[in-house]
């Protein structure tokens, strides 16, 4: 099982996924945030918090398979990231122009 | 007096409970800016509540989150206070006079009952408490649950429903290496049930279970999921349910559903049958629980506010044991508010009200703030949002100093109590790993506190 942040998430990290994740499995640059799969339980809480649909548990889309190993390879070397932040400058016009 | 969340003078928090909600609320205040020292109460010996006894045996990755507690019980600003009882050992007025805070994170201790002829007939259980049993928990390791006939029914379509299917369903050699209580394994292990009828109120596009705990019923070893393809048909209501792009989890149940529904027969020895648009009316038997009378419904209503109405058409079903699992309540605690038809206690973002008015001082988070709603995650959230109302109210609260654990511990032991500490939880521990090894468990649980108590040599 794997769980995994995708494309949405750039330029909107609106971070609502953190405080909901029971084990502080996500981590985050200055533009989008990504799973530790070591630490994530697949537990689900985070996917439907996210207002951009960013986050994809199995079975993952083919033309999302290879945002598991960008997860995997980004995650360890960010810091976590435990608490709401102020989303991406920019990111309500995003989320609009992504159709929610 | 110094202004309250300084060094001189600390907010002291009382937690009440020591599953999710309880830790989280302690991981908010502890990382929070004001000085605080938090203390968990907790009427089990053992912590992390229903991550420990409820969650089931055959998922130790949803158990993973006691990682995340025991970092925070390691925080030097967290004392744990295990076998005590908040309004029997010690009341919610001392607790008030010990600490500027008190949380009530006490989680829904029991369950909703059906309110149907027959429901107390030998044979209808609590899926709590079958629950409880097959996780250790003292206080259902002595239930009995006979497994001697052919047909089990789950009333119910949560997470809860199917984790009952399949412990149910799972073969001995499946649950062998979990943690699952022995004494469990050892009556499952002698099951004779061959089918289990999961059933549901209202129809697949409404059922709240998650779509990876329904697929798991098809990846067992000897169990098939049977779902009548009829049951899959939706109405126009229905339907637009499920082209909600809100709804994707949904989706995905419902084509886990479908997969099921195409499955050719196979032939292992059991069959999980998840049903839909049916409600018990009535559970009878001689002595004992021998069928349930089921009325078939029908949907009625606007596109996420379909009820279930009765047809007047009617089957049996006969069973030789029944496990509801259609909610939780919370109980009620002596000097505490209490919403009787919800089973919560009243609250207003998380600030205790009794008639409308807030209790000062007085805070509830979890399943007993909100009821029993969400996953181990949701939690977080809401322990946030009830620590976030602490912080705002920091001004107006009495700014007194308070004793903390160092009165109320003198108070527990001057009434005979055992309070076992975290480096006592921790002893505990450590031997229940050393007793599952030679069996290639996790742990073997201790079910009973004089078991545990035993292990502390007192």
């Amino acid at each position: 099982m794997t769980t995994v942040v995708t494309d949405n998430c750039r330029r909107s990290r609106f971070t609502d996924c953190v405080l909901v994740c029971p084990v502080a499995c996500f981590h985050g640059d200055d533009e989008m945030l990504y799973i530790d799969p070591v630490v994530c339980i697949d537990c689900g809480a985070c996917i439907s918090k996210c207002p951009v649909q960013a986050i994809y548990e199995d079975p993952i889309p083919a033309d999302k398979q290879h945002w598991i190993e960008i997860n995997a390879m980004r995650a360890p070397a960010l810091p976590v990231i435990r608490t709401k932040q102020e989303p991406y400058p920019g990111a309500e016009a995003r989320k609009k122009a992504l159709g929610f | 007096m110094s202004s309250l969340g300084t060094q001189k003078n600390p907010l002291r928090a009382a937690i009440v409970g020591s599953g999710p909600a309880g830790f989280y609320a302690a991981e908010a205040l502890i990382g929070s800016a004001p000085a605080v020292l938090v203390d968990m109460f907790e009427r089990l010996a053992s912590p992390f509540g229903l991550v420990r006894s409820g969650v089931a045996p055959d998922h130790p990755k949803l158990k993973q989150p006691i990682k995340v507690y025991q970092q925070i019980a390691e925080s030097p600003q967290f004392r744990f206070l295990g076998n005590v009882t908040v309004g029997h050992d010690v009341s919610v007025k001392e607790l008030k006079d010990c600490y500027h805070v008190v949380i009530f994170a006490c989680g829904t201790q029991t369950d909703r009952t059906m309110g149907i002829p027959g429901e107390s007939l030998p044979g209808s259980h609590a899926a709590t408490e079958f629950v409880g049993w097959y996780n250790g928990h003292p206080d259902y390791r002595d239930l009995v649950f006979d497994l001697s006939h052919e047909t089990a029914v789950v009333i119910g379509q949560g997470n809860v429903a199917v984790d009952v299917c399949r412990i149910l369903a799972k073969t001995a050699d499946e649950l062998r290496h979990t943690d699952i209580a022995a004494h469990a394994l050892e009556v499952l292990a002698q099951s004779r049930i061959r089918d289990i009828h999961m059933i549901g109120r209202r129809g697949p596009a409404q059922a709240k279970f998650t779509h990876p705990e329904i697929r798991e019923l098809g990846e067992l070893a000897e169990c098939d999921p049977v779902v009548d393809p009829r049951d899959l048909e939706l109405n126009s209501a229905s339907r637009e349910e499920l082209a909600d792009k809100r709804n994707r989890a949904n989706i995905k149940s419902y084509e886990v559903l479908q997969a099921f529904a195409a499955r050719p027969p196979s032939t292992r020895h059991r069959r999980c049958h998840i049903e839909f648009l049916k409600s018990p009316i009535e559970l009878s038997g001689e002595g004992r629980l021998e069928r349930v009378v089921l009325m078939r419904n029908r949907l009625e209503g606007e596109p996420s506010r379909q009820v279930a109405r009765e047809t007047g058409e009617i089957e049996e079903l006969a069973c030789g044991v029944l496990f509801r699992s259609i909610g939780y309540r919370g109980v009620a605690i002596l000097g505490v508010p209490f919403d009787e038809a919800r089973g919560v206690i009243p609250n207003r973002d998380g600030r205790v009200i009794d008639d409308g008015d807030v209790v000062a001082g007085l805070y509830v988070t979890g399943w007993i703030k909100r009821g029993p709603t969400g996953i181990i995650g949701t939690n977080r959230e809401d322990s946030v949002l009830t620590v976030n109302s602490i912080l705002a109210d920091l001004p107006h609260l009495d700014v007194g100093a308070r004793p903390g654990m160092d009165r109320l511990r003198a108070l527990l032991e001057g009434r005979g109590s055992r309070v076992v500490s975290y480096a006592d939880w921790q002893k505990i521990d450590a031997a229940e790993i050393r007793r599952g090894q030679p069996a290639a468990k996790p742990r073997e649980k201790f079910t009973r506190l004089k078991e545990m108590l035993d292990v502390l040599g007192s």
